[in-house]
């Protein structure tokens, strides 16, 4: 047995450390370090307060064992917050304090009066309706929030391991190390009722407890990071904002199924993600938490990270797998299941990110506490994306079984611009849209699923009046074509089949009995594709054929649909301006116009297809295009 | 030593940095990217022969992933994000009124002066700054056609001082 790095007397004195250095802290800025913000220009806000601290000689400390004394500011990269929309975000503790749309220019301020003088700069506050919050969790976003997964994102330095230790972490695992066997672990997790966060909602716990079950030399532990739903990121803020947490998570589910071995598989999109995956992976391996006999336990636990090349498909459990086995990352026919034959043919627990950063909570609390969130089936939070036409943007985290209506109206503030709502798609390219009807609805697996949605990842888009559904319909429709590996036929195929009549569609080419073959093509697809992108590539166009008929007949039918074409027009003849010549109406194809000569003609607009034969023809320009109302 | 050898001999280094393991093909493939833009035939050849598998594999691996490119790119890669949340939010003209700045026809992706290359992107994440677009790997927040062109110009002007 090689010595171990780490003893468990010297993690307990690693935890008292970082604990007492944490509280030591005086003046702590936060600078939000996520992708909104940064991509908003916190980094610049992050050199500039640096330098502006050091140049009016505070003391300015970015690690936690640095010992700043009495005139010492600690400045650090937080995770994200998830109200992007407001950022670049800057908290300031223990004054407990949130600065919104913070720039460079502002920094001098936030030092002089904030820092120095204690005062709150009121300009830089959230403000709504009159009024300024200062303290994060009283705003309205934050307010209706339940953050399990996301409890530290935002309040604490994501590249410092000890903050995270001083926070509780590792200490689950450490119990699960050494006072649970893998069967009381899988019976914890089974007991919770956690149930797969990556959209199929498949429980994790009898997942961990097949993989324990079976025998073989060598077991995995992968996590799925290849959120590839377009409008979806919320493993993205985890993977950022909290990554020991997800670490952690698959630790405990290595001690738990006897797998040595980890893999976190992060799409290539996400290059702060896997920087800062890479960063916490090393700290844990240089502390001794990852590695040989982890604390004298006798268990080892290895993990690697691979990066995916811009494949959707590979979020499949079997495309993933081989993927970081250097292949095609094309599904495969199941089973054998991932648990029992997944990553080099061995058993393997494939679960996504958030939820392995769900494992430590309810390791360290207890099942019976993390029932206490959410529903009966469905225990516990889920994270959504709240994007598209709606107020506020963001990462939002909520008990399951949360209306709709809550987190569109009450957290994300409403529908942007004062419209109307009109639908939200949920589950991205594999769910449905969710209407009106629905605002009530309870957000759980069991509740979607009942109505043609799923929870899937999370992605949560907002459409308002202006919307076409078709063309959304065709927008995923798109995106799964493009995606199809091209194993299977139904998929390949069908996809390609389906794109090209709602193209005619929106081109307002389209017949009435296409609407029959888009659906007639859509169960073949179901029933008969391969993997999970088949079987769920229709659903959009399903769903919104079923709550929004009407919009694909404007297309068919009338050949005009008022959010694609603009509101309907009729031509009308100028009174006025028409001398009654008469040359509409001979190249009218349709006989729409009447008149007699040298008097004012008339369209009649029910024989009229628009077509401009007679605007063309008139030598007056008598004929206008008239917009009708509503 | 020409250029071509000189990159040959820097693939090599790669594939050594990964032992030479099959299974570290995509890896070994970012890597070489991320240094050359794209993956050259030669390239290709070299990493079966290393790796002891055939071309065709290799092949077959660099073709099945979006993110590999097997033509040379433009100097600045732009990458315009067709996520739900961006299209929704216009991300489309974006893309469009770019294709006409750099007078791109048909399925070509790459100025003429080789100094952009223009991409789609599904979803960087960066929903909330909707519509997003990247210029190498720099997110830049919600675009309209007019700043996204504005952006490249600058670009444009600060090349065409440096080679004066």
């Amino acid at each position: 047995m090689p010595e171990c790095a780490l003893t468990r007397t010297q993690f307990h004195l690693l935890q008292t450390e970082s604990k007492d250095l944490l509280a030591a802290q005086k003046l702590k800025v936060l600078v939000c370090a996520g992708t909104g913000c940064v991509a908003n220009g916190s980094m610049k806000v992050y050199d500039t307060l640096k330098a502006a601290c050091e140049t009016r000689g505070l003391n300015v400390c970015v690690a936690l064992r640095e010992e700043g004394g009495e005139n010492s500011v600690h400045l650090k990269k937080s995770g994200c917050h998830g109200f992007c929309e407001i950022g670049p975000l800057v908290s300031i503790e223990p004054l407990d304090i949130l600065y919104t749309h913070v720039h460079p220019e502002d920094c001098e301020e936030i030092i002089e009066k904030t820092l120095l003088g204690g005062e709150v700069i009121d300009r830089l506050l959230y403000h709504k309706d009159g009024q300024a919050y200062q303290r994060r969790d009283d705003i309205p976003f934050y307010k209706l929030q339940h953050r399990i997964v996301l409890r530290d994102s935002g309040k604490s330095d994501a590249e410092e391991i000890l903050e995270y230790i001083a926070n509780g972490g590792y200490s689950a695992f450490e119990k699960a190390l050494f006072e649970m066997n893998g069967e009381e672990i899988c019976k914890t997790i089974s007991d919770s009722g956690l149930r797969g966060r990556g959209g199929g909602g498949f429980p994790a716990g009898r997942k961990w407890e097949s993989v324990r079950r079976n025998v073989s030399d060598v077991k995995y532990v992968v996590c799925n990071g290849d959120e590839g739903d377009p409008g979806a990121f919320m493993d993205q803020g985890v993977m950022e904002g909290n990554p020991h947490s997800v670490i952690e998570g698959m630790l405990i589910a290595g001690v738990a199924t006897g797998a040595t071995e980890g893999y976190i598989y992060v799409r290539a999109e996400y290059p702060l993600a896997v920087k800062r995956l890479r960063i916490a992976i090393a700290k844990a391996e240089e502390l001794g938490l990852l590695g040989d006999n982890i604390m004298g336990s006798g268990f080892s636990f290895h993990m690697h990270i691979n990066r995916g090349a811009g494949a959707f498909v590979c979020g499949e459990g079997s495309a993933l797998t081989s993927s970081i086995e250097g292949k095609r990352g094309m599904p495969r026919v199941k089973p054998p299941r991932t648990v029992d034959k997944g990553l080099w043919a061995k058993p393997t627990v494939l679960n996504n990110v958030e939820t392995y950063a769900n494992v430590p909570q309810i390791v360290l609390n207890g099942a019976g506490w993390y029932r206490s969130v959410g529903t009966e089936n469905s225990p516990g939070t889920k994270t959504f994306a709240l994007t598209g036409n709606v107020v506020n943007t963001g990462l939002v985290e909520v008990p399951m079984g949360t209306t709709l209506r809550q987190v569109i109206y009450d957290i994300g503030g409403g529908i942007k611009d004062g419209k109307k709502f009109k639908a939200v798609q949920i589950g991205g390219p594999s769910g449905g849209c969710l209407t009106e009807e629905h605002l009530d609805l309870p957000l759980d697996f069991d509740s979607l699923k009942k109505v043609g949605a799923i929870i899937g990842s999370g992605g949560m888009v907002v459409m308002d009046e202006d919307t076409c559904m078709v063309e959304v319909a065709r927008f995923f429709m798109n995106f799964t074509q493009n995606e199809s590996c091209g194993k299977c036929v139904p998929c390949r195929e069908g996809t390609k089949r389906m794109l090209e009549i709602l193209e005619r569609i929106i081109r307002n080419e389209g017949e009435l009995e296409d609407l029959d073959t888009l659906e007639s093509l859509a169960n073949t697809i179901t029933e008969a594709s391969l993997c999970g992108l088949g079987q769920t590539a229709c659903k959009p166009v399903l769903s919104t054929l079923k709550y929004f008929r009407n919009e694909y007949l404007a297309h068919v039918v009338d050949k005009h649909c008022p959010h694609c074409n603009g509101r309907k027009r009729h031509l009308e003849i100028n009174p006025k301006l028409c001398r009654g010549c008469g040359k509409c109406k001979r190249n009218c194809p349709m006989e729409a116009i009447s008149g007699e000569l040298r008097q004012p003609h008339t369209i009649d607009v029910t024989k009229c297809i628009h077509c401009g034969a007679c605007w063309g023809a008139c030598p007056f320009g008598a004929i206008d295009a008239i917009e009708e109302e509503g | 030593m020409d250029a071509s050898n000189a990159m040959l001999q820097r693939v090599e280094e790669i594939i050594d940095s990964y032992g030479c393991k099959r299974e570290n093909i995509i890896a070994i493939m970012q890597d070489i990217q991320a240094e050359y833009k794209y993956l050259s035939r030669e390239t290709l050849e070299k990493i079966a022969e290393k790796l002891g598998i055939g071309v065709a594999k290799v092949y077959s691996v660099a073709t099945f992933y979006e993110n590999f490119s097997l033509e040379a790119k433009g100097k600045y890669i732009v990458k315009v994000c067709n996520g739900t949340a961006c299209h929704v939010r216009k991300s489309q003209p974006i893309y469009d009124g770019l294709r006409e700045y750099l007078q791109l026809e048909g399925k070509q992706k790459t100025s003429a002066d080789q100094l952009f290359t223009l991409e789609t992107v599904a979803c960087l994440g960066a929903c909330s700054l909707a519509p997003a677009m990247t210029i190498n790997d720099e997110v830049h927040a919600k675009m309209t056609p007019e700043s996204a062109i504005a952006l490249l110009e600058d670009i444009r002007r600060k090349e065409a001082v440096q080679n004066a």
